[in-house]
């Protein structure tokens, strides 16, 4: 515990405390939305007042953010020891630089042009909630900030950084808030700030129109054509 | 429990499967269902209707919840019939189901609204000068009023205050009084019924004001002068569970389905019991398929089937083989019997030389006026069979003025009161050659015509008498010149008469009209006879149900009197299940002399000014300007051309200088000054004006329309869409009152060579803009508020207290208030209360205790009806000394305490007790009323004129007023009432209500409940546990007769005029040339071919005339925007096909609209549902190159001088009764298909593929 002194505050607060914040706010907020407010619980699309360019924004958008996501989730929670048997730590992290660039600009092209239409077109923008403009721009920020990274890695080609940054995601998840604080006080600023948005992320999630992404009416495809409740 | 809980069950939750897979059983949470439960739960349900011009007067049940009113569903609990009749329940239609849509939608007016450059001028001048001045500053500036004026109809609304527009209204209402006349500010407001606490409320301020009232039926054209003709009544007519008593019934002209909606289940009900049903409509209409037989004659020529039907009936059920039922009637309840004058008739040569009728012989015709000192003028005379003796009956209108208890038609001579028996006939003795005109031979390029002379003699049995005077005349029945007149061979010999149905050279023969209308002559013969036979085997219960359709053609009475004569030559009339069922425009007021003093204020002085609106916009807004058409074209070939004037307006002012018809404004001088003229003179106001009459120095402001002395200058509009659905003439009135962009595309007669009048002063240039102020009151944006200067948002009907009855039911309705009237909306009894109250103060130091000089007509149901005896004629073209009441208005000074209007309009005044209360003739005491509401609405505290009287704070205490005066809601009035009238009679009438004395209907009452009205003697029918409402009822059965100048029912009409204008008699007339079409046609072509169509305006599927057009919910339903309907062929012709873009046009305007293009249209026609809105999808005019406009862009006003005959028995001028009507039917517009469609909106503007959306309504000039 001595350990605890060597540690910048703002780091402890924002990275070893501020993460279980943002996702016990995540999770019971997400829960109190689900059961008291269902009618609210949704994607909230526009697409009816407005659908022009629509097909090619939201495509851009989500195909993007669900491979920078998917990208996140498999590269920050895959422990060294287990990749490794498939790829190195250089490889690795050229890999996300590659993939996470591409995906991220693809991404960032669609998020533009959702950003423009949400606030020029009249319709969608006289229907638009504060809301749905904030969340717009928090991502676009989140977004760009996610590509300076890529830029500031082409500095360390080695893959510390990325080593420090999945450090630290898996000792959060893994309980252990001082650990995950320290091994990421020495990545430089750009990646805290987006480590920091990220988890802000999580704590404007239930509040806004970003639930529709766990509700996806998939069991819809596979259902029987007549439904009966008992009682 | 949880959502979320519930989901851990996500795998377990199926229970199991059914149907082979295809359903499956679960458990899960049904809190879902909550939410739909939820969704149909609400806080409160209040009683509703709707008052629109339907004559629906449905109850229904306003669902309130959260404070907003969220849906309406119909009520089912009306009182109900009897044994063996249906309820009338439920009530209701898609168009009134969709109502509260408009309440919280885009189309609701929200705030008080202003036209920016009228508000940019008001609060400039505002900043330097007091109200008045500041509205004086303006109008006073042509360039200023030119500058907001030009701006009409263009947009650029500001949102004001109450305070504001108040001021405004009230600044420019004491201007105008003080420098133009009271008479000068207009008020525009229909069908009280439909909300006649909301009418009374503008009419109440503007009576009190001394502003002018118009009248609205006229207007439309759905006033029948028919009625009053026949009957001195107008339109009273059956409930539609009357139609369940019938045997027989003619839909002619009326489509029930459509336009009856709620009442349409009798219809179908009574086919049930076996009734016959046949359609008379040109069109398939929905009726059509309703009814075992449907005829399609050609439009406009209905007249010419009626008289086919007339020959038959006549012949067969009146001559061959009399029906004794048929015979009895008409002998007791018909001026059949009744001796005309006949005089004679130079033809051009000897054997066309003869007789022709005059009019009726009177008493004072014969020697010593056959004893009658008291109006022998107005006696008519008829044969009593048991003496063969001329006789007076009982029942003339001279019986009903001067003397008491013979005004009566139990079959009774006047003199000693002996029993008669009158003689139809006077065949059998000598004849003579009689001239009747024929105008079914004039040719008319869309019409056939079936040639023949235009004076036809007929053989017609008469008798010589002695008159008076010594000299010897003839006289014949009206039953015999009838008989003459549908051209029966009755064995005389002669020409021009028929013994064969199939001789189509005479006219009135089923084959003859074939000819003319197209319906075989089988299905005429078969008609006629089925309908007679099932009255005479009934006892009267053949109905024709009738629309105003027929009565929208020039020569509607022909129309009319032909349907009507059928069912008085049956003995329909007045008989249960049977008679004249025209149902339009004019909802049946119940309690219509409860509501007069409210209305026009006569609780504070008397007589309100009134005016007959055909007229006064024929007149204003220059339409006569553009006359096309000679009054000679439809003289009968009898008439000396050279005693009648051709222009219309000349028979208009020569009308309202002898008093016929009312005047406003009224002369070319304020009326306050006229006063303060005759006091520094020291006359009298009425000697003044009859001098200055004579001199000249004082003139009709009709003669001089383009004076600017003459102007109307204010014009409030409320419950109405004047210039988005009945301003016909459209285009002008937008021209020459409103002074704005217009489509008019004809040149005036000044530059068209066209006849101008010789009594009105012509001007080059025509006044335009006459209108300094236009007001309208709505609760939604229609076209007028897009017209109008100020527009005031009105509570809709959801959310105001008043009341609402109909023709089709006997029950009194509420309209109630669910909510409070939504964002800054006022019902319309507060806003002229406010407009009231602002006036008042608004008025110290401009205006005082004023002395107003009004004229009045020569009106009908008073003495004035007897005026003038045999015709007469105004004073200056008699060249006569100005005799008011004679040959001139009667003249009456009323006098306007202006600073207290507002203490006037809201409280009870004293001449209810000093004068009573009445109508239609009669009056009774009604001082206990008065107490009484003294004590339910309390009495006013504060100072002033009106302390102590009963208060009429809101609208509920108003409704209280009108309940508690009327005879229909309280008992005791109408056994006060039949008491009146029984003093007329002689005859003893109050067992009609007398067990009913003690019942009296409150306003919470109706709210509980709608109730049954009370029988009263302002109606001829009763309302009864053994008889349902029946027009005529208490003629026949009471004996109380007609208000006509015989006292019975008229087939024969005998002012100078008539006979001038060959309708004494009914026959077919053809329809009018317009003029509208050789100027334009092939003129502006588009490169696509123009058609020419005849231009029908019928009642709409999917409106309420125009409320509801605008209805998301109808638009929806419907085309979502304007259409016409034409034939396959007519559009095959036009080159067009369904869904086109088409243009309409003439010289008077042009409409754009969509094409419907359908078997069931007729060819030659083309229908446009009346009053489509305006403000929906509407391109631009290629013609005019201005926004296309609405049905009345292509149609302008012609007058027909019969309709202005006053101060002569039943053709006297009534308010809403008789008077000039504005018909539209007979005019054709060019049909063609448009080349390009110009929205005239930039997509920056929020027009169709633009982007824009509304916004809220700018609030800075």
């Amino acid at each position: 515990m001595s350990n605890i002194n060597n540690l910048n505050h703002l780091d402890l607060l924002l990275f070893g405390i501020y993460p279980y914040v943002a996702m016990s706010i995540c999770l019971l907020g997400s829960w109190a939305r689900f059961d008291l407010s269902q009618y609210t619980w949704k994607a909230g699309s526009s697409q009816m007042l407005s659908n022009k360019g629509m097909r090619v924004a939201s495509n851009l958008f989500h195909v993007g953010v669900l491979f920078v996501l998917a990208g996140h989730f498999v590269g920050l929670l895959t422990p060294a020891s287990v990749y490794h048997h498939v790829i190195s730590t250089e490889h690795k992290q050229l890999l996300a630089m590659v993939s996470g660039g591409f995906f991220g600009m693809l991404c960032l092209i669609g998020l533009l042009m959702l950003i423009k239409r949400r606030l020029t077109d009249a319709r969608v923008r006289a229907t638009s909630s504060h809301s749905d403009i904030m969340i717009l721009l928090v991502l676009l920020v989140q977004l760009l900030l996610g590509l300076f990274t890529i830029i500031a890695s082409t500095h360390h080609m080695d893959g510390s950084v990325m080593v420090m940054l999945s450090n630290w995601a898996q000792y959060i998840v893994t309980l252990q808030p001082i650990e995950a604080a320290k091994s990421i006080t020495p990545v430089g600023l750009v990646y805290k700030l987006h480590v920091a948005l990220g988890l802000t992320l999580f704590v404007l999630f239930p509040f806004t129109r970003l639930v529709h992404m766990i509700s996806a009416p998939i069991w819809y495809l596979g259902r029987r054509y007549q439904i009966v409740r008992q009682k | 429990m949880s959502h979320l809980l519930d989901q851990l069950r996500f795998f377990k939750r199926k229970q199991g499967e059914f149907s082979e897979g295809h359903g499956e059983t679960r458990q899960e949470s049904r809190d879902w269902e909550n939410v739909y439960r939820s969704r149909w739960q609400y806080d409160k349900i209040v009683r509703s209707t709707h008052g629109v011009n339907c004559t629906g007067s449905c109850s229904w049940k306003i669902y309130v919840k959260n404070g907003l009113i969220t849906w309406e569903t119909q009520q089912t609990d009306y009182p109900r019939t009897r044994n063996d009749l249906p309820n009338h329940e439920p009530r209701g239609c898609p168009r009134g189901a969709s109502y509260s849509w408009y309440i919280y939608s885009a189309n609701r007016l929200k705030y008080p609204k202003i036209r920016k450059p009228l508000l940019k001028l008001w609060r400039e001048a505002r900043l330097t000068m007091e109200p008045v001045e500041a509205w004086a500053s303006i109008v006073g500036d042509k360039a200023k009023a030119e500058s907001y004026k030009s701006k009409r109809g263009m947009g650029g609304f500001i949102r004001s205050s109450w305070e504001e527009v108040n001021e405004i209204i009230a600044a420019a209402n004491v201007y105008t009084v003080k420098e133009h006349g009271p008479d000068r500010v207009i008020g525009f407001s229909p069908i009280p019924a439909m909300s006649m606490v909301s009418y009374a409320a503008g009419s109440r301020y503007l009576s009190l004001i001394g502003g002018a009232c118009l009248s609205f039926y006229d207007w439309y054209c759905d006033l029948p002068p028919a009625s009053p003709m026949t009957w001195g009544e107008q339109t009273d007519v059956p409930e539609s569970a009357d139609w369940y008593n019938s045997n027989y019934i003619i839909a002619w002209g009326s489509n029930v389905p459509q336009t009856r909606t709620p009442d349409a289940h009798f219809f179908t009900e009574v086919r049930y019991k076996g009734a016959k049903t046949v359609s008379i409509t040109p069109d398939y209409s929905e009726v059509a398929k309703l009814t075992d037989l449907w005829l399609n004659p050609k439009q406009g020529t209905d007249a010419a089937l009626a008289q086919a039907f007339n020959h038959v009936i006549f012949k067969e059920f009146h001559l061959d083989n009399p029906s004794p039922y048929f015979t009895d009637y008409a002998k007791r309840y018909t001026d059949l019997p009744v001796l005309v004058l006949l005089k004679e008739h130079t033809g051009a040569t000897p054997e066309t030389c003869g007789y022709q009728p005059d009019r009726f012989l009177r008493a004072s015709d014969l020697t010593n006026n056959l004893g009658q000192e008291n109006n022998p003028e107005w006696k008519t005379i008829a044969l009593d069979a048991n003496r063969n003796e001329l006789v007076s009956p009982q029942g003339s209108i001279g019986y009903r003025w001067g003397e008491k208890g013979k005004w009566n038609i139990q079959a009774r001579e006047g003199g000693a009161g002996d029993e008669i028996n009158l003689q139809l006939s006077l065949i059998g003795g000598e004849t003579a050659e009689v001239a009747f005109p024929y105008f079914g031979g004039q040719t008319h390029e869309h019409f056939q015509h079936v040639a023949g002379e235009d004076i036809q003699l007929r053989r017609v049995p008469t008798r010589s008498i002695t008159l008076a005077d010594g000299t010897q005349a003839k006289v014949a029945t009206v039953f015999d010149l009838s008989a003459a007149n549908l051209a029966i061979d009755r064995g005389l010999g002669g020409a021009n008469v028929a013994s064969d149905y199939n001789d189509a050279t005479v006219p009135g023969t089923p084959a003859w009209q074939e000819l003319i209308t197209g319906v075989s002559r089988e299905k005429a013969i078969q008609i006629a006879r089925e309908f007679a036979d099932n009255a005479d085997k009934t006892r009267g219960r053949s109905m024709i149900i009738v629309g105003a359709a027929m009565n929208h053609w020039y020569h509607m009475d022909m129309n009319y009197r032909g349907l009507i004569n059928m069912l008085i030559l049956c003995g329909c009339v007045g008989q249960t299940g049977g008679g004249w069922a025209h149902y339009v425009g004019q909802e049946k007021l119940r309690p219509q002399c409860g509501w007069l003093p409210l209305a026009f204020g006569l609780d504070w002085s008397r007589p309100p000014r009134q005016m007959n609106g055909t007229s006064f916009f024929y007149n204003h807004s220059s339409q006569w300007r553009h006359e096309t058409m000679s009054m000679h074209e439809v003289l009968s070939p009898l008439a000396d051309k050279s005693q009648f004037p051709e222009h219309a307006l000349d028979y208009n002012i020569r009308a309202e200088r002898g008093g016929w018809l009312p005047s406003a404004p009224q002369l070319n001088r304020n009326p306050l000054q006229i006063t303060r003229d005759a006091e520094a003179a020291g006359l009298s106001p009425v000697d003044y004006v009859t001098k200055s009459l004579q001199d000249g120095s004082l003139r009709f402001a009709c003669e001089q329309p383009d004076n600017p002395a003459n102007f109307p200058r204010n014009l409030f509009i409320w419950r109405s869409n004047l210039l988005g659905s009945s301003s016909k003439g459209h285009e002008y009135m937008l021209k020459y009152l409103l002074g704005t962009k217009n489509g008019v595309m004809n040149e005036d007669i000044g530059k068209s060579g066209g006849v101008k009048p010789g009594e009105a002063e012509w001007v080059d240039d025509g006044a335009i803009g006459k209108l300094d102020l236009v007001t309208t009151l709505d609760f939604r944006m229609s076209s007028t508020c897009v017209y109008s200067d100020i527009v005031l948002p009105t509570a809709t009907w959801y959310e105001k207290d008043d009341m609402n009855t109909s023709d089709m039911h006997p029950f009194i309705h509420p309209l109630s208030a669910a909510i409070d009237p939504a964002w800054e909306s006022r019902s319309d009894w507060d806003i002229y209360k406010g407009i009231a109250k602002r006036f008042a103060e608004m008025s110290v130091g401009h205006l005082g205790v004023e002395k107003d000089l009004v004229t009045v007509p020569l009106l009908h149901d008073s003495p004035g009806e007897l005026a003038q005896p045999f015709g007469g004629i105004d004073w200056k073209t008699a060249g006569e000394t100005p005799v008011p009441g004679k040959n001139c208005p009667n003249m009456v000074v009323v006098e306007r305490d202006y600073p207290a209007v507002y203490k006037k309009f809201s409280s009870l005044g004293p001449l209810l007790e000093k004068l009573g209360n009445g109508g239609k003739g009669i009056s009774w005491n009604t001082q206990t009323e008065v107490e009484f509401l003294g004590e339910l609405n309390y009495t006013v505290r504060d100072e002033g004129v009106s302390q102590g009287r009963p208060k009429i704070e809101s609208a509920i205490d108003a409704a209280e007023v009108i309940l508690s005066l009327a005879p229909e809601t309280n008992g005791h009035v109408a056994v006060k009432a039949w008491a009146a009238l029984s003093e007329f009679t002689g005859i003893d009438h109050s067992h009609l209500a007398q067990a009913k004395a003690h019942e009296a209907i409150r306003f919470r009452d109706i709210q509980a409940q709608p109730r049954k009205i009370i029988s009263s003697p302002t109606w001829s029918g009763l309302e009864d546990e053994h008889v349902s409402y029946s027009a005529g009822y208490t003629n026949v059965h009471e004996l109380i007769p007609w208000r006509t100048i015989t006292g019975r029912q008229q087939f024969f009409q005998d002012h100078p005029w008539m006979q001038a204008f060959g309708e004494q008699l009914m026959s077919y007339r053809p329809p009018i040339n317009t003029r509208t079409i050789d100027q334009v046609k092939g003129k502006k072509s588009n490169g696509n071919t123009e058609i020419v169509l005849n231009w029908i305006t019928p009642h709409q599927k999917w409106g309420i005339h125009s409320t509801y057009s605008d209805n998301l919910l109808m638009l929806t339903l419907s085309r979502g925007g304007p259409i016409i309907w034409l034939s396959e062929h007519d559009a095959k012709k036009a080159g067009s096909e369904d869904n086109d873009w088409v243009e309409c046009f003439n010289t008077n305007g042009a409409l754009t609209a969509r094409a419907v293009v359908s078997q069931r249209v007729k060819d030659g026609m083309v229908m446009m549902y009346h009053a489509q809105e305006r403000i929906v999808n509407v391109p631009g005019s290629e013609t005019t190159k201005t926004r296309g406009g609405h049905h009345n862009s292509v149609t302008r006003v012609v007058l027909k001088p019969t309709h202005m005959i006053g101060g002569y028995a039943q053709q006297s001028y009534g308010f809403n009764y008789y008077g000039t009507v504005g018909c539209n039917r007979d005019e054709f517009v060019v049909v063609r298909k448009m080349a390009k469609v110009d929205w005239l909106d930039g997509t920056d503007v929020g027009g169709i593929g633009g982007d824009a959306l509304p916004q809220p309504l700018p609030t800075k000039v």
